[in-house]
């Protein structure tokens, strides 16, 4: 059974279509690229999926029950997004932050107990948070954050995780570290992982299927080596680019041909 | 974990504090009053139903000031949102004022209720004034709404005051700078029945504001319905603030400087930060009542002056500051 799935949604802006006609279905336990030009509409496609935006015309699935008819606590345990960004106008500790992850299991008018805890301290350790537990959240530099905000969607122990940009401001080590660790619980834990990127062939190489979106509508879906194709990337992005075999997977490698 | 468990264990403890804190100030107040008084059976009589209710008075008011800096500066996050700032205390003095006007203190908590009404049109005002942005409100366009919303308010009120002649209208410093010493104790009852109700309410939201102030799309993300929260939160904590305008006028700046102090202190957790902050400023009020009271005895000044000087230099150091 698909864990998500659309049915020819739209979705828009005030008059603006962002989100048009747009049908997909997802497995569980799939790794899932969006890639796209600016303005494509991924990141609203993400808020789609988990429900914080509902779609103008269309059905959005998850886990079979459409988004709108969940309760924001319990979609909230189903799906978990990492952001791009967070507002940060009132200092929190990064502990306090992943801790928030917990609020949709909680129950109404408790406070956490160990079991909790034991979750925050285990994403923490994943992501490689714990040395800066009681820093302050807004003193952490942007990688840190990132990695502090990917410790609180897993805290969340969702089964579907959504990624927006998550990996841009982490150093080669650190998003090396996470992306092994999305491999390892998308094996372990059969975690179904959507992810929002501007790089090409991140997504080659880390997802099992691609959704190349254009104007709000999908120019193309599947395989990567389906998707990444020279036309495909010089239809949607105007530019030119050189596909090989890149040589540690035989993923699809992408060389942008610049004069 | 048990490192955690530390520090909630600390932060309690330092609750505690601050709750002896207040009792000391109570304390030590009436100790002062009974050593400056001759020793008569005046004595008790005063203690008791003069400085008693308005030392209870002053507690209530400066908790439910407190409360509602900390809910609107979260639903807003913007750290310089009070209700006085933002307009809200006084949109409930003028309903208030326009309720003694139409004679709406015949009818029981007729006069509250209209102070609430004008405190939730304000909220309405701020918020289309504001504008429905979804980044951080921190422009000041919140602010400049909330200069405009007040000094029409000041305006209506005094208009008010001036062409009507009534002995229920209290005087134009009650209004503006907030007065503790007319209350009386059904309505002292009436606002501490409020904030009692309201706090209850509000403290069961604080986890939820705790996601409202990582961005309103993050606390949606993490499972807050949140329109449906703030309006929950804006109009609790509007009848708070505007029961309590009602009974003791507008006294500003104490919704500004308590949760921030306290923010500093206890960080901004607002399952803490609500309770510290009711009771930090209680404590504060009920000194700034103090004050007003001794500084030029037998002589009274209105607490709202004790507050404007001590919150408005407080509130240009935080514009002024970059983080909060």
């Amino acid at each position: 059974m698909s864990v998500v799935s659309a049915e020819n949604i739209d979705f828009r802006y005030a008059r603006q279509p962002v989100i048009d006609g747009v049908s997909f279905s997802i497995e569980q336990a799939q790794r899932v690229a969006i890639i796209g030009p600016n303005g494509s509409g991924k990141t609203t496609l993400l808020k789609i999926i988990n429900g914080t935006l509902v779609p103008d015309a269309g059905r959005m699935f998850v886990a079979g029950r459409e988004t709108g008819l969940w309760k924001r606590r319990e979609i909230a345990r189903k799906v978990a997004i990492v952001p791009q960004e967070t507002d940060v106008t009132f200092p929190f500790y990064a502990e306090e932050i992943v801790m928030m992850g917990r609020f949709p299991h909680l129950k109404k008018y408790h406070f956490e107990d160990k079991n909790d805890y034991r979750i925050v301290h285990e994403a923490m350790e994943k992501t490689n948070t714990l040395a800066f537990a009681s820093r302050r959240f807004d003193e952490l530099s942007a990688g840190e954050r990132q990695r502090v905000l990917i410790a609180r969607a897993l805290a969340q122990e969702p089964e579907i995780l959504l990624l927006d940009e998550s990996t841009v401001f982490l150093d080669l080590k650190h998003q090396a570290q996470f992306l092994s660790l999305l491999r390892q619980l998308n094996l372990s834990q059969r975690l179904t992982v959507m992810f929002v990127t501007h790089d090409i062939n991140l997504a080659a190489q880390n997802a099992s299927k691609i959704i190349l979106l254009s104007s709000g509508k999908i120019y193309a879906i599947g395989e990567p080596a389906d998707v990444i194709t020279a036309a495909n990337i010089k239809e949607v992005y105007d530019v030119n680019i050189l596909v090989d075999r890149n040589p540690h997977d035989g993923s699809p490698r992408a060389t942008l041909l610049t004069s | 974990m048990f490192f955690v468990f530390l520090i909630l264990c600390v932060v309690s403890l330092s609750v505690g504090s601050v709750y002896i804190e207040l009792d000391h100030v109570f304390h030590s107040i009436v100790a002062a009053i009974t050593g400056n008084l001759s020793l008569s059976s005046e004595e008790e009589l005063i203690l008791f139903s003069v400085r008693l209710p308005r030392i209870i008075f002053a507690g209530i008011a400066g908790a439910a000031l407190s409360l509602g800096g900390v809910i609107f500066q979260a639903i807003l996050r913007n750290p310089l949102a009070d209700p006085y700032i933002l307009g809200i205390s006084g949109g409930s003095a003028l309903g208030a004022i326009i309720g003694i006007v139409i004679g709406a203190g015949s009818f029981y908590l007729g006069i509250p209720l209209l102070a609430f009404l004008g405190a939730l049109a304000t909220v309405f005002l701020v918020f289309i004034m504001a504008g429905r942005s979804r980044g951080a409100l921190l422009d000041n366009s919140l602010l400049l709404s909330g200069v405009v919303v007040n000094a029409f308010f000041s305006a209506a009120i005094l208009f008010f005051l001036s062409i009507i002649n009534s002995m229920e209208l209290h005087s134009i410093t009650f209004w503006l700078m907030g007065d503790l010493s007319h209350a009386s104790a059904k309505e002292i009852g009436i606002a501490a029945v409020c904030l009692l109700a309201g706090f209850i309410v509000l403290y069961a939201q604080t986890p939820k504001l705790n996601l409202i102030v990582q961005g309103e799309d993050t606390a949606e993300h993490l499972g807050v319905n949140v329109e449906k929260t703030k309006q929950g939160l804006l109009i609790v904590t509007s009848l708070v603030i505007s029961v309590l305008v009602s009974v003791a006028g507008i006294i500003g700046f104490v919704g500004i400087m308590v949760p921030h102090l306290m923010r500093l202190v206890f960080g901004s957790d607002h399952r803490l930060l609500l309770p510290v902050s009711a009771l930090f400023g209680a404590s504060f009020l009920v000194v700034a009542d103090t004050i007003a009271r001794v500084v030029f005895s037998p002589a009274e000044l209105p607490v709202g002056v004790i507050t404007a000087l001590c919150g408005a230099p407080y509130f240009i150091f935080l514009l002024r500051r970059k983080t909060f």
